[in-house]
């Protein structure tokens, strides 16, 4: 008779077996993505980095908006980089209960991590995008400053918001199939809305600071000042004052609660609703 | 509710559950249908899949748990996993609850074993190097020792479920879930698994089993359960339980008379030469039925018109249990009957007598009408009718021979009367 295998497995908090799960999840997610085909990661890898070639080449030898810009491709790769991250964690993270409908009725374990893995999984790309638009910014003549080191948590900030959006859409998405195409056209809204393909400059005054309501767009905007220097404006400058600052700040906390709120109140009977 | 509680010595202890499902008439799935129709969700139906479930299982019970499809049983083990949250009522568990509802959840086709396993344990509540670590011992348990680095795509079911098998026992608990994972694979590996159950309820620690094959429950189960409707209808002896529902599936299947079930109107060919119109099986006293007790003779009919003249066409029908074994296959060519000649607009009655020795379980008739070579057919009739054979017990053979055991001591040992005789079979 054979002897079984067994662990007692650590005394589980539902913390540490959320932990476990997001970590096993999104590594699996991540072989499963890109192992299976080293081109198939090469393309998912440069998919911002091709856009990025189309765009600069539009916007300074055509439309001619980034030709006058310091630094345009720098700050061009760096918005891009985080708003793909975003859009990235969010699409795949949307449908990630729904697809994973078997495993959920199956078993119990801490559903949000499942979304979480997801963004895991995404912000892994983000980390190796950023490296390059470091690198670009050595070659494009931005030396390398302190500053640099304070894009961490700002794209940690980043991270945490990708996060809670892909919670949201997630547990949404169980009762409300519509919610997708949706969440598409407002990512394609997000995506002109957001200085990334121009600098907050080219916005009239006025408007500037409706732009800045956008947790994204405070981000890459401080994120470019921290890149860059002083040729970009910080958020502060572009608000106003730090005061007006609290409003984004306020959507950024005020969508973490929701997602949360929402997410704990409906983890309980998503097994049911699948 | 509460978990972890420990209250005496039972392992589990459900008072009062009751779990409600909303059935939506119309869901309102995506938000416009919701905005146009705020008021329809509530038009749904509630359907109480568990009502005033009540028991107490005790640590190192090996706990079964019957009753019909729909019945709860799912439910209720849900309930027990944390899966579902009963509406009211209370479930104490002492101790780790490990859920084997399904063997290999959330294996990925595209990955190898050691990955599968890994992910496999980070749900059961094991970090990844722990797992890492006993990933061999895994796969000597589950026999796949040389498949480490195959796919899961490339494993063969049974492969599948030794892996899921073995992947979901390496996490320690007190009390484990099963739920008919046992149906699958071959009987070596659910040998093993019970085995394995009956070594873990030498620890004293606790099995709840789900299952409809009543032959493991009465074999293995130290109690029983039966659910019907979401309700406790027996709770006790595994035999008196099986008892129980039995008794109550036959009161259900003689209120559902001759009615032929729609997968018994099902395949038929043959050139129309001649036609089955009837199918049925008798009793002794000439009486239709469709449940019958094994060891009483019962007659298989069918009732058939020609269409065209025939000669000498060949009669026959075979007789197949659940698993479409063969149990009885006859036809007038192996007994050389010559038939005869036969009129368009004749009918006739094609029967066959037996002794009925199947052994429990659902049978169905295929009867046949063929021409004198027995290659072409006038009609054939798949399952046309169905019977249910009862027995006193279920023995998993296909038919109940009677026979006699007998217990002798060997020769070394003074010759003495035999210890044991026993008398069995259909009488």
């Amino acid at each position: 008779m054979a002897v079984y295998p067994e662990i007692t497995p650590r005394e589980l908090r539902p913390a540490r077996h959320f932990f476990y799960v997001a970590l096993a999840l999104s590594r699996m997610e991540f072989k499963l993505r890109y192992f299976g085909s080293v081109l198939g990661y090469l393309w998912s890898f440069l998919r911002p980095f091709l856009l990025f070639g189309v765009l600069y080449v539009v916007f300074t030898k055509i439309v001619r908006a980034g030709a006058g810009v310091e630094h345009y491709p720098v700050l061009l790769l760096f918005g891009l980089v985080l708003f793909n991250f975003l859009a990235d964690a969010t699409m795949m993270g949307l449908p990630s209960l729904v697809s994973r409908e078997s495993l959920l009725r199956k078993v119990s374990f801490p559903r949000a991590s499942i979304p979480i893995a997801v963004t895991a999984t995404a912000a892994a790309n983000l980390g190796l995008g950023l490296v390059v638009v470091l690198l670009l910014a050595l070659v494009n003549g931005v030396g390398a400053r302190a500053s640099w080191l304070l894009l961490f948590p700002l794209v940690l900030g980043v991270i945490v918001f990708a996060a809670a959006l892909a919670l949201l859409l997630s547990v949404l998405f169980v009762r409300y199939r519509d919610v997708q195409p949706v969440w598409d056209v407002a990512l394609q809204f997000a995506f002109w809305a957001t200085p990334i393909i121009y600098t907050i400059g080219f916005i009239p005054e006025r408007y500037r600071q409706f732009v800045m309501l956008n947790p994204l767009a405070v981000a890459v905007e401080q994120g470019r000042h921290w890149l860059v220097g002083s040729e970009v404006p910080t958020a502060e400058a572009v608000m106003g004052s730090y005061a007006k600052l609290l409003l984004p700040a306020a959507v950024f906390v005020g969508v973490i609660a929701l997602s949360v709120w929402t997410f704990r109140r409906r983890s309980a009977s998503i097994a049911e609703e699948l | 509710m509460t978990r972890g509680s420990d209250r005496g010595r039972a392992a589990v202890s459900c008072s009062n559950i009751w779990k409600q499902f909303r059935l939506p008439y119309d869901r309102p799935y995506t938000l416009k249908q919701r905005v146009l129709h705020p008021k329809r969700s509530h038009a749904a139906r509630v359907l109480d899949a568990l009502k005033d479930v009540s028991f107490d299982v005790e640590a190192g019970e090996f706990f079964g748990v019957i009753g019909r499809n729909g019945s709860g049983k799912s439910t209720l083990l849900k309930c027990l996993a944390g899966i579902y949250v009963p509406n009211q009522g209370d479930i104490g568990v002492a101790g780790r609850v490990s859920p084997f509802i399904e063997l290999g959840v959330g294996f990925n086709p595209e990955l190898t074993a050691l990955d599968n396993v890994v992910v496999n344990a980070a749900l059961l509540g094991i970090p990844a190097q722990d797992a890492r670590r006993s990933f061999p011992e895994v796969m000597r348990f589950a026999e796949l020792e040389e498949f480490e680095n195959l796919k899961l795509k490339n494993y063969s079911s049974g492969m599948y479920v030794r892996l899921g098998f073995a992947a979901a026992i390496q996490a320690r608990a007190e009390i484990y879930l099963v739920d008919e994972v046992l149906a699958v694979g071959d009987a070596q590996f659910q040998e093993k698994c019970f085995d394995t159950f009956r070594r873990l309820k030498r620890e004293n620690r606790t099995v709840i089993y789900v299952t409809h094959d009543l032959a493991t429950v009465e074999r293995f189960c130290d109690r029983a359960l039966l659910l019907e409707r979401g309700e406790v209808m027996a709770l006790g002896e595994p035999t008196d339980v099986i008892k129980v529902y039995r008794r109550r599936n036959l009161e259900e299947e003689q209120e559902a008379g001759l009615r032929p079930t729609t997968e018994e109107a099902a395949r038929r060919w043959g050139d129309g030469s001649a036609e089955i119109l009837d199918a049925w099986f008798e009793t002794d006293d000439g009486t239709r039925q469709r449940v019958l007790l094994q060891g009483t003779t019962v007659t298989f009919k069918a009732r058939i018109r020609f269409h065209s003249a025939m000669d000498d066409p060949v009669f026959g029908v075979i007789i197949k249990n659940e698993r479409e074994d063969h149990v009885l296959v006859t036809n007038t060519l192996f007994d050389e009957l010559r038939t005869g000649r036969f009129e368009a607009g004749d009918e006739i009655v094609y029967s066959a007598s037996f002794e009925l020795l199947f052994a429990d379980g659902v049978h169905t008739a295929s009867p046949a009408v063929a021409y004198q070579d027995a290659q072409r057919f006038a009609d054939w009739q798949e399952d046309a009718v169905s019977m249910i054979v009862r027995g006193d017990r279920f023995s998993g053979g296909i038919v109940d021979l009677p026979h006699e055991t007998l217990v002798e001591r060997t020769a070394e040992t003074e010759p003495r009367a035999p210890q044991a005789r026993v008398s069995s079979g259909a009488e």
